[in-house]
């Protein structure tokens, strides 16, 4: 499946977090590179969406729809900020 | 109307399809009376939602394809092998209900206080949230210059060519057609490669802000020449396109 | 408040008569070979590329792709079925049995964990790899196995949910204890029964 980018997933990410996510600065946990949501690479029904750093392809992000749960693991980014101060 | 589309709520909601209008052969305008529609930025898209009788689902994404205070339009290309865009593009008609909720996204938008000069780089439906762009720029009478270099593959496969083909100042369309070519074609061939970006893009020097949406291999290739053209990254905005 | 019904919306091919005994519960029959991974396409040259079987960080056996394709291969034609939902009828493999893979080394652990190229994994009982249960493929319907499927090489595990059948896999690594691999660790089945629908924990 061809990879996608952060914008894809706006929609999902505004359910998890409550707000626009996809101006959000990440960081990635792994070489250390900043981007935002936008340009992260996106892997959609993978089952899951498996979010990577593309810089390093690294994992930034995993969000599973578990029983119509959101279960979010943000372990391969070292920051996101939505630089809306909070 | 912005701010409450970046702070508001994002739920779904059911829409009514008021037409369904042939762009190409594989591409239809789809507009739609939405109720609580809370206004959207250029660039901007939406989800839809459709469900079978036995509850199943299939959600996908689509680019607005109007200014903001036009009706919410989107325009959708068939995929042959797609779950959801068939059903778009050939079944659904005026009267149809259609379940969506947006709008989303907020880095790939452009709003004329963003400025420019403004350089827009489709690659087939990629036209779709540029097209956006520039109607919004006409509607709020900005003069931030424009240019659009549109890849398709024919001629005949070129949306809202009658449309484009009308922009005067301010704004130059070009087009490059990779598979075939009209006989006495004047618009450019071949794939949107770092010669062709070289002609047509403005100069780095003139600081200007890149949306390129597409195929991902596209967007891909295209940013990947403006990076080698100067153009820093960070104003260089992406959005790829994926299948079914 | 139920979503409103798509007039005409019809999707996957629910199962036929005579089929239904064969499409676990909740599962559509798909058209086509729908490609779903966690990440590219690896690319792994030939000359390169290797099957292990380690332990403890230990490699116990390994075979290079011209060693993996002198053992016996068998062609089998299974169903299989993904967590998406889709299922796949009559899928036609070749492969070698892992039977014949783990039979080369003495052990007695109890789980595995399949390792892939580009960091995949996933665990599984070994009892669940072992009689004719398992299979390190490298032929789908009579020609090498694509990338964009797994090739050169990927586990198939058919009585399982397809992601049990890593793609690009590299080895195994035998494990004392059953620990989660890649889709386990972020909230899907430790063990992936389809036929239980044993899609996520807790089911």
């Amino acid at each position: 499946m061809v990879a996608l980018d952060g914008n894809s997933i706006g929609g999902l990410l505004f359910e998890v977090f409550g707000t626009e996510m996809t101006a959000a600065q990440t960081i990635c946990a792994t070489c250390g590179s900043a981007a935002p949501v936008a340009e992260t690479v996106v892997y959609l029904r993978a089952p899951g969406t498996v979010v990577r750093c593309r810089t390093c392809g690294s994992v930034l992000m995993v969000i599973a729809q578990i029983r119509g749960v959101h279960c979010v693991d943000l372990g391969g980014m070292a920051a996101l900020d939505t630089g809306q101060g909070g | 109307m912005a701010t409450a589309a970046v702070r508001g709520r994002l739920t779904w909601q059911t829409a009514t399809v008021t037409s369904v209008t042939r762009e190409t052969d594989a591409v239809r305008t789809i507009e739609l009376e939405v109720p609580d529609w809370p206004g959207h930025q250029a660039g901007q898209h939406l989800d839809v939602r459709l469900t079978a009788e036995d509850g199943y689902t299939a959600e996908r994404s689509y680019s607005i394809a109007t200014a903001d205070d036009e009706p919410v339009a989107i325009t959708v290309e068939r995929l042959d092998d797609g779950e959801v865009s068939p059903y778009l593009t050939e079944e659904l008609r005026a009267g149809d209900q259609l379940e969506l909720r947006g709008p989303i996204g907020g880095w790939f938008v452009w709003d004329t206080s963003d400025g420019g000069p403004l350089l827009l780089v489709a690659g087939g439906s990629g036209v779709v949230p540029l097209r956006a762009i520039l109607r919004h720029r006409e509607r709020v009478g900005s003069d931030v210059p424009a240019r659009l270099l549109y890849s398709s593959r024919t001629l005949a496969e070129v949306i809202y060519r009658g449309e484009l083909d009308q922009y005067r100042d301010g704004v130059e369309v070009s087009y490059t057609l990779t598979r075939s070519r009209p006989p006495g074609w004047t618009g450019y061939s071949g794939r949107v490669d770092a010669a062709l970006l070289a002609k047509i893009a403005w100069p780095a020097s003139e600081h200007p802000l890149t949306f390129v949406c597409g195929p991902t291999s596209f967007v891909e290739a295209v940013a990947g020449s403006l990076v080698a053209l100067g153009y820093p990254a960070g104003r260089v905005k992406t959005e790829r396109f994926g299948g079914t | 408040m139920s979503p409103p019904v798509s007039r005409g919306f019809r999707h996957f091919r629910r199962p036929a008569a005579g089929e239904q005994d064969r499409v676990p519960p909740g599962q559509y029959v798909a058209r086509g070979f729908p490609v779903l991974s966690a990440g590219p396409t690896p690319h792994t040259p030939l000359p390169e590329w290797t099957f292990s079987i380690r332990r403890a960080g230990e490699t116990l056996k390994s075979w290079t792709w011209d060693e993996f394709q002198a053992l016996p291969a068998q062609d089998v034609t299974v169903d299989i079925h993904c967590v998406t939902r889709w299922t796949k009828l009559d899928t036609m493999w070749r492969g070698v049995p892992v039977d014949t893979l783990l039979g080369q080394v003495e052990h007695d652990a109890p789980y595995v964990m399949a390792f892939s190229d580009g960091g995949y994994t996933t665990n599984l009982p070994v009892q669940d790899v072992a009689s004719s249960q398992a299979w390190v493929a490298f032929g789908y319907d009579g020609q090498p196995l694509a990338a964009e499927h797994g090739g050169p090489a990927r586990l198939l595990v058919p009585h399982l949910y397809f992601w049990k059948s890593a793609k690009w896999v590299r080895g195994l690594e035998l494990l004392d204890h059953n620990q989660p691999g890649f889709w386990e660790s972020h909230g899907y089945h430790i063990y992936g029964d389809p036929w239980r629908q044993q899609r996520y924990a807790g089911d």
